[in-house]
């Protein structure tokens, strides 16, 4: 090894850089250093998930702490030459931010100024796949000051003093699941990962699993010795396989590192893990589906009690926690709980990781303490809203939370909060909607969503949602009934209060939530038959202002169904009929026949005249 | 009792202070104070899914409506079980069920019969305010005992629970997701391709009409009609114990002699018992398991009268095939009498004998198809009716059953021995072998012809009988998990058995799934009461002393094992995957 390093390079390598090609721009990386003969003097990491995937794929340099995104394999040469061997950044790859400002370095991007980074602290800072740059990130102390200075009770004590709350979801109290499967007497016991991530749009889990895989491993052992387990599996979908290979490399070195196994730091604990791969059904992120289907069993959820703490999976009291929260458990125990209490709110401490997407100028993840307002996460951290559009709403939690409008943008963003505003934490999937959006089409989309994930056990499930979604098609259809608003509120009601499993009590969430808030746009798909998003093609019908046409024909140009020609006009129509002849019509209006029209708005995104309208 | 030693436990029910144990579901505490909360998937003969939640209550201080099914009691619980909330739970999730299934009630086979028919109207559901098509799926009439309809499924899981937890077959299961979901055999094959065994049970605790017996019975009533053809029916011990129930009499009644006089009055040409053929069967069981014994093996001696069970023996245990005992089952071996000594003694070409049985159970259909079961030289039997369908025939007949005087069976194929009637109820086969056994072993009486220790409800019983120079070890099962825990029992542990009674359907053929369909959890007590009343009340206890069953070797098949008797009444089993095997090179 050099003894000297100048500088360090991190490559991005989330799956979402990987996708844009970051490997390419890694191997671009180390052929330029060495042609420059610096190889040695630079150290080239491949990070886990840095968060801003947009931007993808980003190179980070340090020192300085240079930004560089959307880089290219062409871009690398100049990057080595100019930046690392002369010192002089190419600023021709700074991000530029939606404020307008140019961002030279990671500190001075708004998309990071407010994030507090706990259970992504080593994501886009380390190497996933080196076991030594976790233990230099304090890796493994705190599983080392667990096993050999504290007992279960004092662990599971710190879990509860930190009042972590479960962030699959539900927000149900860490230490006392801990404390719950501990009390347990039986001759086995297991700690399970629940990596099932389903949630459309939310990736913080697999960002973790994939960037800081040993984190998970350090927690499930800490939770196996709290407990008394001692083998954990880590269930995770096949849709994930980068997060896969990257943790089963991880339980190996860990291995190696006698940080996994037998008789850990001497104490006499043993623990392992295995990996659990599922096949990708949204139910089976409810935990008995899951623990069913790593039973080898249909992803179906069984009634509770027996909670899985009492009887899971082989029927043996199992811990089973979400990895956002196992990435939590380290640094609780080696800061404490009053480090821990210190960020966030009183009943929500803590940070929260968002996905952040939809209409948003910065997409991709955020790390930040609960209580954060809305408008703070939306218009700093994510940059507002393009196109300078109106925000309309935000929908958290996915298909199984609800939808907070614009009058709530102060919310604050935490547990109970989002659940008395109809909402919901969830993973923490967060998509942002603009003035365009449609809330019956979006509530619409969600419950289809359900509707094909539900597992078909439970009649409200399986029967109400479709019967809410149906309702829904014909409302967006323009076939809304007077008292359909009122069916729905009524169905959904009662599928919250009577189905088996979470995913069914949830499920008519978006629905619900919309109708609270946007009870108009329903209200005007159905008496008006017209769609104020302009968005339900059978509501929507463009036109042409003949006044306003100046012929050009881009329009009829880019209709892809050939549903718009030129009409004559009356100068033409004067000519025909042998009047003034002699001249030239000036112009020659075009029209859309509507039977043909598909809707799909490109005469009025291409016409440069303002000509085309929607109504 | 078990549930004295559990912890008492108070919650209040609708105002009522109920007393119940610990582990204990609101649903049962509440119907023992007397409280019907409605229920659907909910069934005493499996344990609770919870997945149609009708049984939702509201419980103070708890979030949403859980189902009771499944909710267990807690100290100090408050339930509501007839809230306006919970009335319009329970209306609409009905309703919801009521969207998608199909609105022919007036053909459907459970018509009137039919749990969710009942339920709407208990509920009080007099419009439909959802309708959704569903995609349609063919029925599956694969197999020769059972019909799945997939449309009328509603999906409750009954039959897929029962299959594969109380009869360890798993031949149904669910498949696909949402409104696409789908209870059906492996990779969406019929019956006949899985390892279905016929048992069914699935049949029996079905709600609705989605799974029911292959009906045969307006064909019998035909062939009845044609004065060309001679229609003999045999009619197994359990029918007796249970059909009563169809027409309103209480379980537990026996009903024989109504039972004879209808049979005689839907007009067959003679009536007969198939218990003359169970003391047949101990004839020659007995003699096989003496043999057996002398020979030293191979032991244990397994009963074969189970058909459901020779098929799961078949499909799942083929190691245990030499220890089959190699008798046909009682219908077998009347169906072979019937076309060759009752034919001849009769003097009626057998050509013309139309040989029909009615019995508890499914797979007896299956089992007069077997291809090897026709060694009088026809079928030997030749159309088989379920407890339930001869049933509809007498009502559609017209024939008020519970009116009936009192008849008998025709002879000679009608006289039997109480050996003979508690074959239709769990340990009965090994107490009628013993009661006979014994006698012929030790020569000397039995001093006390009761067998206790084989009787109940334990899902295996042993016991250990002196018979002067040895003794015999015995084992029952019934129900096929139980039979597969006994089995891998005596594999892992090399346990010697001498001979086992096994019986496919848990409490034995008086709860068979061609049974009629019942809710009460005791039935089942009920149904074996009524067959040990009738034995205690006979005049002959055991086979051997069945005078038309001496008469029968006498004049015909010499004596037990003899050449004849072991070409008409003794049979040889297959292993499912060689044959399988078999066929498939066949096919190449």
């Amino acid at each position: 090894m050099s003894p000297f390093i100048r500088a360090h390079i991190l490559v991005c390598s989330g799956a979402g850089c990987v996708s844009s090609g970051c490997h390419e721009v890694y191997d671009s990386l180390m052929h330029a250093l060495e042609n420059e003969g610096i190889l040695s003097e630079v150290k080239v990491i491949k990070t886990g998930c840095i968060g801003s995937c947009d931007l993808g794929p980003t190179v980070l340099i340090y020192p300085e702490g240079t930004f560089y995104q959307k880089v290219k394999p062409e871009d690398v040469r100049e990057i080595v030459e100019e930046h690392i061997v002369k010192g002089r950044p190419v600023a021709r790859l700074f991000p530029k931010q939606a404020t307008g400002e140019v961002a030279e370095n990671i500190s001075s991007l708004n998309f990071f100024k407010k994030q507090v980074k706990v259970v992504l602290r080593n994501c886009g800072v380390i190497d996933p796949e080196n076991i030594y740059e976790y233990v230099a990130r304090d890796g493994y102390e705190a599983l080392a000051r667990v096993l050999t200075d504290m007992t279960p009770k004092d662990v599971i004590d710190t879990i509860k003093q930190a009042g972590l709350r479960g962030r699959g979801g539900a927000g149900f109290p860490t230490g006392l699941k801990w404390e719950f499967a501990q009390r347990v007497r039986s001759d086995e016991k297991y700690v399970v990962c629940n990596a099932d991530e389903g949630d459309p749009g939310a990736f913080m889990d697999r960002s973790v699993l994939e960037g800081d895989p040993h984190s998970i491993i350090e927690a499930m052992t800490i939770a196996g010795y709290a407990i008394g387990a001692s083998q954990g599996y880590v269930y995770v979908r096949a849709e994930y396989p980068l997060a896969v290979s990257r943790l089963t490399h991880a339980i190996k070195q860990a291995h190696e590192f006698g940080v996994l196994g037998e008789n850990l730091f001497g104490s006499g604990f043993s623990f392992d893990l295995d990996i659990r791969v599922g096949a990708g059904a949204f139910v089976c992120g409810e935990e008995t589906a899951l623990l069913a289907s790593m039973e080898g069993k249909r992803g179906m959820p069984r009634p509770r009690p027996p909670f899985p703490a009492n009887e899971g999976l082989f029927r043996k009291p199992t811990l089973i926690n979400n990895v956002e929260t196992y990435a939590n458990i380290a640094p609780i125990i080696l800061k404490g709980p009053d480090w821990f209490r210190s960020i966030g709110t009183e009943k929500s401490p803590g940070t929260k990781v968002f996905a952040l997407a939809g209409k948003i100028n910065n997409t991709g993840l955020v790390e930040v303490p609960m209580g954060t307002t809305l408008r703070e996460i939306v218009y700093e951290i994510g940059g507002g809203i393009p196109g300078g559009k109106a925000f309309k709403a935000a929908q958290t939690g996915g298909p199984s939370g609800g939808c907070i409008p614009e009058s709530l943008l102060d919310i604050s963003m935490e547990y109970d909060t989002l659940t008395k505003a109809g909402a919901m934490m969830g993973s923490g999937g967060l998509i942002i909607m603009d003035e365009d959006t449609c809330m019956v089409d979006i509530a619409k989309f969600f419950l289809q969503f359900t509707q094909d994930e539900s597992c078909g056990k439970c009649v409200p499930c399986r029967e109400g949602t479709k019967v809410m979604l149906d309702i829904l098609t014909r409302i967006t259809e323009g076939k809304g009934e007077p008292g359909d608003i009122e069916t729905l509120e009524s169905l959904g009601k009662t599928i919250k209060n009577t189905a088996l499993c979470g995913l069914g009590q949830t499920a008519p969430n978006p629905v619900l939530s919309s109708i609270r808030y946007f009870r108009d746009e329903y209200e005007a798909h159905i008496h008006e038959k017209r769609c104020p998003g302009g968005v339900c093609k059978d509501l929507v019908r463009y036109e042409i202002d003949s006044e306003k046409c100046r012929g050009c024909s881009l329009c009829a140009k880019a209709c892809p169904t050939q549903a718009i020609h030129p009409v004559a006009c009356e100068a033409q129509v004067a000519e025909a009929a042998g009047g003034e002849g002699g001249h030239k019509p000036k112009r020659r209006a075009y029209e859309i026949d509507n039977s043909k029209c598909q809707k799909c708005g490109e005469c009025m995104s291409v016409c440069r005249f303002d000509a085309v309208s929607r109504r | 009792m078990m549930a004295d030693q559990k912890e008492k436990i108070n919650l209040t029910i609708d105002g009522i202070q109920v007393e119940a144990y610990e582990g204990e579901m609101v649903l049962e505490a509440a119907r023992r104070a007397g409280i019907d909360i409605p229920t659907l998937c909910y069934h005493p003969a499996i344990g609770p899914i919870g997945s149609c939640r009708v049984c939702v209550v509201e419980i103070e201080n708890g979030k949403g409506l859980p189902a009771s099914c499944v909710t267990p009691v807690r100290e100090g619980m408050v339930v509501h079980t007839n809230t306006e909330v919970v009335r319009e739970a329970r209306r609409t999730v009905v309703e919801l069920i009521l969207a998608s299934h199909p609105q022919d009630c007036l053909q459907c086979e459970r018509n009137g019969l039919c749990e969710l028919q009942a339920l709407a109207m208990r509920l009080g559901i007099r419009e439909s305010k959802f309708r959704r098509e569903k995609e349609h799926r063919e029925c599956d009439t694969s197999s020769v005992a059972l019909v799945r309809d997939p449309d009328k499924c509603i999906l409750c899981g009954r039959c897929v629970n029962m299959c594969a937890e109380v009869q360890n077959v798993a031949a149904l299961g669910f498949a696909y997701r949402g409104t696409d979901a789908l209870v059906t055999p492996m990779f969406e094959r019929g019956l006949a391709d899985s390892k279905c065994v016929s048992c069914g049970q699935c049949a029996k605790i079905c709600p609705v009409g989605a799974i029911h017996e292959k009906e045969e019975w307006q064909k019998v009533a035909d062939l009845i009609s044609d004065p060309d053809l001679h229609v003999v029916v045999q009619v197994a011990p359990a029918v007796r114990a249970a059909i009563g129930e169809e027409f309103g009499i209480p379980a537990g009644t026996p009903v024989t002699g109504k039972l004879a006089a209808a049979l005689k009055r839907l007009g067959f040409d003679a009536v007969f018992d198939t218990q003359f053929t169970a003391d047949l069967t101990i004839m020659e069981e007995g003699t096989e398991l003496i043999e057996r014994l002398k020979m030293k093996g191979p032991l244990p001696l397994i009963t074969s009268c189970s058909p459901g069970w020779i098929r799961y023996a078949e499909t799942f245990h083929p190691e245990f095939i030499p220890n089959l005992s190699s008798c046909k089952s009682p219908q077998q071996m009347m169906g072979a009498v019937i076309k060759t000594y009752y034919a001849d003694k009769a003097g009626i070409d057998p050509d013309k004998i139309v040989s029909v049985s009615v019995m508890p159970c499914t797979a007896k259909k299956f089992e007069c198809a077997r291809p090897e079961m026709n060694s009088s030289g026809q079928r030997d039997v030749d159309i088989v009716l379920t407890t339930r369908e001869l049933a509809r025939m007498i009502k559609q007949a017209g024939i008020r059953f519970q009116d009936l005087p009192d008849e008998t069976f025709d002879a000679p194929l009608g006289i039997s021995t109480g050996a003979a009637t508690i074959f239709g109820v769990t340990g009965g086969v090994m107490e009628a072998a013993l009661r006979t056994v014994y006698e012929i072993v030790t020569k000397k009486p039995l001093a006390k012809i009761e067998f206790s220790k084989v009787r109940g409800m334990d899902g295996i019983k042993e016991a250990s009988i002196d018979l002067g120079d040895r003794k015999v070890r015995v084992a029952v099962a019934h129900g096929l998990s139980n039979a597969n825990k006994l089995l891998e029992h005596i594999k892992e542990t090399g346990e010697h058995y001498d001979f086992i009674e096994v019986m496919a359907c848990p409490g034995g053929c008086i709860m068979g799934g061609g049974q009629p369909r019942s809710l009460d959890p005791d039935i089942a007590v009920k149904r074996a009461a009524a067959l040990y009343a009738e034995d205690r009340g006979m005049e002959m206890r055991k086979s051997h002393e069945n005078p038309a069953v001496a008469r029968l070797y006498e004049e015909f098949l010499k004596k037990p094992g003899s050449d004849i008797a072991h070409r008409l009444l003794h049979t040889t089993y297959e292993s499912v995957d060689k044959a399988a095997a078999v066929s498939r090179k066949e096919a190449m």
